[in-house]
C-alpha cells in the first residue's frame, strides 16, 4: 500500500510540476517536451486507478501521435522568443481568469460530490482489480447505452478531417508525380522510338 | 512491513534484470548474426578475427566505442542532446516488461498488453525527433522530420492489423492472444495481415529498405550524426533491441508465441521458450535478408505505401473479418 501511496504522489508531483515548466519553460520546445512529460505521468495515474485502457489510450493517442505533430510543428517553425515573452503581461489576465474558473469548478465537485469513495479517501489508493476487464466494460456502456453520442462524435471527427484537407489541398501545376501503373506497363514498344537519321544533319 | 517492501523491490529488480541482460546480450548476438549473414549474401568472411568465427566481435566493438571520447556539439540543446540517446534505449527495454516468453514466463501480465506493447513503439520515435533537433544540424535535423512523419503513418496500419487479430482473440492480454492460436496460427488465415505487420515493422524500427532518418546515402548518418561514443552505443542497442522486440510481437500475434507448431509428440516436449526463441530469431532472419536484398525505397514511395496502400488494405480486411467473424458466428466473447 505505501508503494502505491509513493507512485502516485511521484505522478502526480511530476505531472504538476511539468505543467507549471510547460507555461514557464523558454524554449518552447522544451514546453512540449514538458507537456508530454505530463501527459505519460496522467497515464501513469490512470493506471493507479485500474483504467488501464485509458491510460494506454492516452499514450497512444496524445503523447504518440497528437504530441508528436505539435512538436513537428513547433520544431519547424522559426519562433522568435523575445517577441513571444511580449505578449505575456498583455495575456495574463485572461490566462488568470480560465484559471479561477478551473478551480472555481474543481472547488463546486470537492464540495459536493461526497458519495463516491474517491473523494472521501478513506481507502489507500490501489489498483480495483475488476472482474471484467474495462476495456470489456468500456466497449458494452459505449456501443449500447452511449451508440449515437460515439457515431456524432464520429461524424464530427470526419467533417474536421474533411476540412482540413480541402483547406490545404491545393493542385499546383507543373509538380511531378510518379503513376506507378503506367511505369509498370512501360515496354519496348511504347518507349523507344526508332528514327532514321539523315547523315550530316540530326533530328 | 517495510521488510515486505524491501523483498517486493527485490523480486521486482531481479525479475526485470531476468528479462533485460538476456536482451542485451542477444543484441550483441544480432549484431554480429547480421553482420556474418550479410557478409555470406555478399560472398564476404564477415567478422572472424576476434574469438573463435568472430563471436566476440560485437562486445569488442561496445568497448572500443564506450571508451572514446563523448563529443557532446557547443551549438547543440545539451540535455536534450543527451536525453534523446537514453530515452531510445529505455524504451526499447521496457516493451518486454509485458512480452510473454513461455506459460507464465511474463514480468507482468497486464490486461492492455498489446496497447502497452504498442503505445511503447509509438513512442520510440521521440529519441529520434529530440535527437535530430536538439544536434542543431541539417541532416540530423531532415533525418528526424522524415522520421517522424514515417513512423506515425505506419503506426496506423500496425493499428489496424493489432485491432484485426483482437477481432479474433477477445482480449488484449498477450498469453491470452497465444492460446488463442493452439489450433491455427493466426498467421495462415490472416496471411495478408501479417505481411503488413512485418513490413510496416521494418517501417516503425527504421530498418532497411526504410531507414530513411539514417540514410547513409544523403544523410551521412541521419539523426545520429552528432553522435559519438557511449551516447551511439545507446542508439545502436536501442535500435536492435526495438528490433527484437518488434520480431516478438510478430510472434505473439501471427506464429503462436510459445506453442509448438502441431501439438504432438517430440515437438510439445520442447520447452515453449525454446520454440519462442527459435521464432523470433526467424524473424530477425528476415529482418536481415530484406535489409541484405531489397534498395532503399524514396521517401515519396514510402509515403505512397503507407497512407495509399497498407492503410486501405487493412481497413479493408479489418471490415472483411469483423463481417467474417459476424456471419458466422465466430466472435470470441
Amino acid at each position: 500500500m505505501v508503494l502505491y501511496s509513493l507512485t502516485f504522489y511521484l505522478f502526480s508531483s511530476v505531472a504538476v510540476l511539468s505543467a507549471l515548466m510547460v507555461i514557464s519553460a523558454k524554449n518552447p520546445v522544451h514546453s512540449v517536451l514538458f507537456l508530454i512529460l505530463s501527459f505519460v505521468n496522467a497515464s501513469g495515474l490512470f493506471v493507479l486507478l485500474g483504467a488501464e485502457f485509458l491510460a494506454m489510450i492516452l499514450v497512444v493517442v496524445y503523447v504518440g501521435a497528437v504530441a508528436v505533430l505539435f512538436l513537428f510543428v513547433v520544431m519547424m517553425l522559426d519562433i522568435n522568443f523575445v517577441k513571444l515573452r511580449e505578449g505575456f503581461l498583455q495575456y495574463l489576465p485572461f490566462g488568470a481568469l480560465l484559471g479561477i474558473v478551473l478551480v472555481i469548478e474543481l472547488g463546486i465537485l470537492f464540495l459536493t460530490d461526497r458519495s463516491s469513495n474517491i473523494y472521501n479517501n478513506q481507502t489507500p489508493l490501489q489498483p480495483i482489480v475488476n472482474e471484467v476487464e474495462n476495456t470489456k466494460m468500456i466497449g458494452q456502456i459505449l456501443y449500447t447505452e452511449y451508440f449515437y453520442l460515439f457515431q456524432i462524435c464520429g461524424i464530427i471527427l470526419l467533417v474536421a478531417m474533411i476540412g482540413s484537407i480541402t483547406l490545404t489541398l491545393r493542385d499546383k501545376g507543373g509538380v511531378k508525380r510518379q503513376n506507378i501503373d503506367s511505369q509498370n506497363t512501360v515496354d519496348a514498344s511504347t518507349a523507344i522510338e526508332k528514327k532514321k537519321v539523315k547523315i550530316g544533319e540530326g533530328i | 512491513m517495510t521488510y515486505d517492501i524491501l523483498i517486493t523491490g527485490l523480486i521486482i529488480i531481479a525479475q526485470i534484470l531476468a528479462v533485460v541482460v538476456p536482451v542485451l546480450i542477444s543484441v550483441a548476438f544480432l549484431v554480429y548474426a547480421e553482420r556474418k549473414v550479410l557478409a555470406l549474401i555478399q560472398l564476404r568472411r564477415g567478422p572472424n578475427i576476434v574469438g573463435p568465427f568472430g563471436i566476440l566481435q560485437s562486445f569488442a566493438d561496445a568497448l572500443k566505442l564506450i571508451t572514446k571520447e563523448n563529443i557532446i556539439p557547443s551549438g547543440s540543446n545539451k540535455i536534450v542532446f543527451i536525453l534523446a540517446p537514453i530515452i531510445t534505449m529505455v524504451l526499447s527495454l521496457a516493451g518486454w516488461a509485458v512480452i510473454p516468453f513461455a506459460p507464465g514466463w511474463v514480468v507482468s501480465d497486464i490486461n492492455v498488453g498489446i496497447m502497452y506493447l504498442f503505445a511503447v513503439s509509438s513512442l520510440g520515435v521521440y529519441g529520434i525527433i529530440m535527437a535530430g533537433w536538439a544536434s542543431n544540424s541539417q541532416y540530423p535535423f531532415l533525418g528526424a522530420l522524415r522520421s517522424a512523419a514515417q513512423m506515425v503513418s505506419y503506426e496506423v496500419s500496425i493499428g489496424f492489423v493489432i485491432i484485426t487479430v483482437l477481432l479474433c482473440v477477445g482480449s488484449l492480454n498477450l498469453s491470452k492472444i497465444v492460446l488463442a492460436q493452439q489450433t491455427v496460427w493466426f498467421a495462415i488465415p490472416l496471411l495478408p495481415m501479417f505481411v503488413i505487420f512485418f513490413i510496416s515493422a521494418l517501417a516503425e524500427t527504421n530498418r532497411l529498405p526504410f531507414d530513411l532518418p539514417e540514410d547513409e546515402s544523403t544523410l551521412v548518418a541521419g539523426f545520429f550524426t552528432e553522435y559519438s561514443s557511449a551516447s551511439f552505443v545507446l542508439f545502436f542497442l536501442g535500435e536492435y533491441a526495438s528490433m527484437i522486440l518488434m520480431s516478438s510481437m510478430t510472434v505473439i500475434l501471427f506464429l503462436g508465441g510459445w506453442l509448438p507448431p502441431f501439438d504432438v509428440y517430440p515437438l510439445n516436449v520442447v520447452p515453449g521458450v525454446i520454440w519462442f526463441t527459435v521464432k523470433v530469431i526467424f524473424i530477425l532472419f528476415l529482418f536481415i535478408w530484406v535489409r541484405g536484398t531489397f534498395p532503399r525505397y524514396r521517401y515519396d514511395q514510402l509515403m505512397r505505401l503507407g497512407w495509399k496502400v497498407f492503410l486501405p488494405f487493412s481497413l479493408f480486411w479489418v471490415v472483411a473479418t469483423s463481417g467474417f467473424l459476424v456471419y458466422f458466428d465466430m466472435l470470441p466473447n
